[in-house]
């Protein structure tokens, strides 16, 4: 009983609820990358350890080993704190603003990037409750001024809209360039 | 002197004021909208900074780094909300003194001790160049290698409480790095027979990940607030002026600062903590602290605003970047194929001059805009929240996709952006990622470089300062343990201390 005693006294830490499961998580992922080393990396003959291609990798993976095995003891041997469902589905809510950002991503090479981020501004303003036409405004006016500054003044390079070919000749290029 | 003037004659050009004068007022803005921060400025701008030249890039992004922590007071003292992490300390005294009616006066202590901690920093610094510049040579591929090792070691155990994920997280990092073609012999590593996976995971495509989109994410599921603060009514510069009362702790911070900032992976919440605590004890009056006390204030603002040219020192002189943002600033460098190493100080010294000319410049471009801006930004503090998700999550988008115009990055960096916000929920360090993955790069090489001269173990240590630095690390890891074992002789367990004070993760 002693040993179990101490064993929660030198391993408790600073925890936050759902903290068992991504120390669970990132276990299973150092096990998985182990388990893998051999089929995904090299073995090169006549070639010191030190300058083998697995050689980075298997101390990488040796030292996430070790410490998420430390981390996940720790979670094991601390009192269960409430609320790990709740935590859980958190995390899983912020998926539905990685397809927001990935649907943004599939349609700025479609309708260029001032209409495309013009549409995700908007939309997603609305989706997250701004719905007055002051809002909507606010929206729109971030989207052209993000698309002014990034495209027509730092000159980043991002792509040209397939809408954009549809354009009359005069002003095409000049839309290309610019937004 | 010939130096410094040709370090003064690279920035007289117009396109270099400019990106200092964005960077600079870009900052103090960044840095007063809280959620936002640096590294995710940074990182967003840092693609864009691609295609200016070196000086012109940096300076912009030093000006980001350098100001925002003068924007970041101005929540913090205002509606007790750190407009950056390394402001989290300044809501200890700055807010009792709003409520005590001491709103510009907190305001004024802040931004002057920002500048005193940033000058003087930049000073010492300029004065300790061409001592660096004779010491930098001395390191080779070994002593390299065991500073980046000290690196990693350092900020594993500057996370008190919560070492055992960052050194996780380190190791994920490091691993991260390893994922593509082997360097020399050009095999796969980690593939997984996917093609995008060849050319390996780009440390921006990770950085915009775990620090910009996690953040957009966590402002867009978190319920919405607009916060209220009000309008500054007095005299700044008068408020400013008062920092000179406590000059002794504004110059102890800035030394603090430092010393701290020159050790990669320790940073601004050692220096603020030691100044703090230097102030304390030093005060007549320390029973204040935590209660409003102009002291506190100071001894944490001087010392934070004393970190980001202290950290371009590891980052300049031997290409070892000590944090997060430094180690963005470094892929700027690699883009330009600038090698900042031991090279630079010896051939570029005119180069580092213009930086930390550079940074006295933009601390002087601060102080001139907040003396006339704080209303303004008082302003841009009510933005609320899930808009500023918005923001970011757009933002984001270019800052990904204009490095290869490439979906699968977008995809792998909303990848991380998750997980970033899994992080940030469980309050763990993401530092340890960014530094594991361009710490290990570094290591990988120069341990290949030096083993080829090596024969026996004891020939790693045979030159002075790999001597030096390899004692450093022994002894390092032998006080960590001895702090551990002491603290729990003393029934004080590491997970007492407040680890929310230290949201690194939030850089």
């Amino acid at each position: 009983m002693n040993r179990i005693k101490n064993l929660q006294d030198l391993f408790k830490r600073y925890r936050r609820p759902g903290d068992l499961v991504f120390a669970v998580s990132f276990f299973v992922l150092s096990l998985f990358l182990l388990v893998n080393l051999p089929a995904q990396t090299a073995w090169v003959e006549r070639t010191s350890l030190f300058a083998q291609p697995a050689f980075w990798p298997a101390v990488a993976i040796g030292v996430m080993i070790v410490f998420s095995a430390l981390h996940l003891l720790g979670a094991v041997v601390s009192e269960r704190i409430p609320g790990r469902l709740a935590e859980v589905l958190y995390w899983a809510r912020s998926l539905e603003f990685a397809i927001w950002f990935m649907a943004y991503v599939a349609i700025v090479p479609l309708l260029g990037y001032l209409p495309s981020t013009a549409l995700f501004c908007a939309s997603l303003a609305y989706r997250m409750g701004y719905r007055s036409l002051r809002w909507m405004g606010i929206s729109v006016l971030f989207a052209v001024a993000v698309a002014l500054l990034f495209k027509s003044f730092l000159q980043v390079k991002l792509p040209v809209g397939l809408l954009y070919e549809w354009l009359p000749v005069g002003i095409r290029s000049f839309v290309m360039t610019y937004f | 002197m010939d130096t410094l003037l040709s370090g003064l004659f690279l920035l007289a050009r117009l396109d270099v004021c400019v990106a200092l004068l964005i960077g600079s007022v870009g900052g103090v803005i960044i840095g007063a909208i809280p959620g936002v921060g640096p590294a995710v400025a940074i990182a967003i701008l840092l693609p864009a900074t691609f295609a200016m030249e070196p000086l012109v890039g940096l300076t912009m992004l030093l000006g980001i780094y350098g100001s925002s922590m003068f924007g970041g007071a101005l929540p913090a003292i205002l509606i007790n909300t750190p407009g950056t992490a390394v402001n989290a300390l300044t809501t200890y005294d700055g807010h009792p003194m709003t409520r005590n009616g001491q709103a510009l006066r907190a305001l004024g202590l802040a931004y002057g001790a920002s500048f005193m901690g940033g000058i003087i920093s930049i000073v010492a610094l300029i004065l300790l160049s061409p001592v660096l510049a004779k010491i930098a040579p001395m390191f080779g591929s070994r002593e390299i290698f065991l500073a980046a090792m000290l690196g990693i070691l350092l900020v594993v155990i500057a996370h008190r409480g919560q070492t055992f994920a960052a050194g996780m997280l380190a190791g994920l990092g490091i691993f991260l790095g390893t994922i593509g073609l082997e360097p020399v012999k050009y095999t796969q590593r980690f593939t997984f027979g996917q093609e995008w996976l060849t050319s390996g995971i780009d440390l921006i495509v990770v950085v915009l990940g775990l620090f910009a989109i996690s953040q957009a994410f966590i402002l867009l599921n978190d319920p919405e607030s607009a916060p209220d603060a009000r309008r500054i009514e007095g005299r700044m510069f008068k408020a400013m002026c008062e920092v000179f009362r406590f000059k002794r702790i504004a110059s102890a911070g800035a030394g603090f600062g430092v010393l701290m900032g020159m050790i990669p992976g320790v940073g601004e919440f050692t220096a603020q903590f030691l100044s703090y605590t230097y102030a304390q004890k030093t005060s007549k009056t320390p029973e204040m602290f935590g209660k409003g006390s102009p002291e506190g204030l100071v001894a944490s603002e001087a010392a934070n605003n004393a970190v980001p040219a202290a950290a371009m020192i590891p980052l300049l002189a031997l290409g070892i970047p000590g944090e997060a943002l430094t180690a963005m600033m470094l892929s700027v460098f690699y883009v330009h194929n600038v090698i900042p190493g031991p090279g630079l100080f010896q051939n570029k010294l005119d180069f580092v001059y213009a930086l930390y000319i550079a940074m006295i410049l933009l601390n002087v471009i601060v102080v001139v805009f907040v003396l006339f801006s704080s209303n303004l930004l008082v302003r841009i503090i009510r933005i609320p929240t899930r808009f500023l998700g918005i923001m970011v999550l757009t933002l984001s988008f270019v800052g990904v996709y204009s490095l290869r115009n490439s979906a699968t990055d977008c995809a792998i960096s909303a990848g991380f952006g998750i997980l970033g916000l899994i992080l940030k929920r469980q309050n763990l360090p993401i530092v340890p990622i960014i530094l594991g993955m361009v710490l290990g790069g570094i290591m990988e090489v120069k341990l290949r470089s030096a083993m080829a001269r090596v024969t026996t173990p004891l020939d790693f240590v045979d030159r002075p300062i790999s001597a030096l630095i390899a004692t450093a690390i022994v002894l390092l890891i032998v006080f960590h343990f001895w702090g551990v074992w002491k603290e729990r002789r003393l029934k004080e367990p590491e997970f007492s201390h407040d680890h929310d004070v230290h949201d690194s993760q939030m850089r």
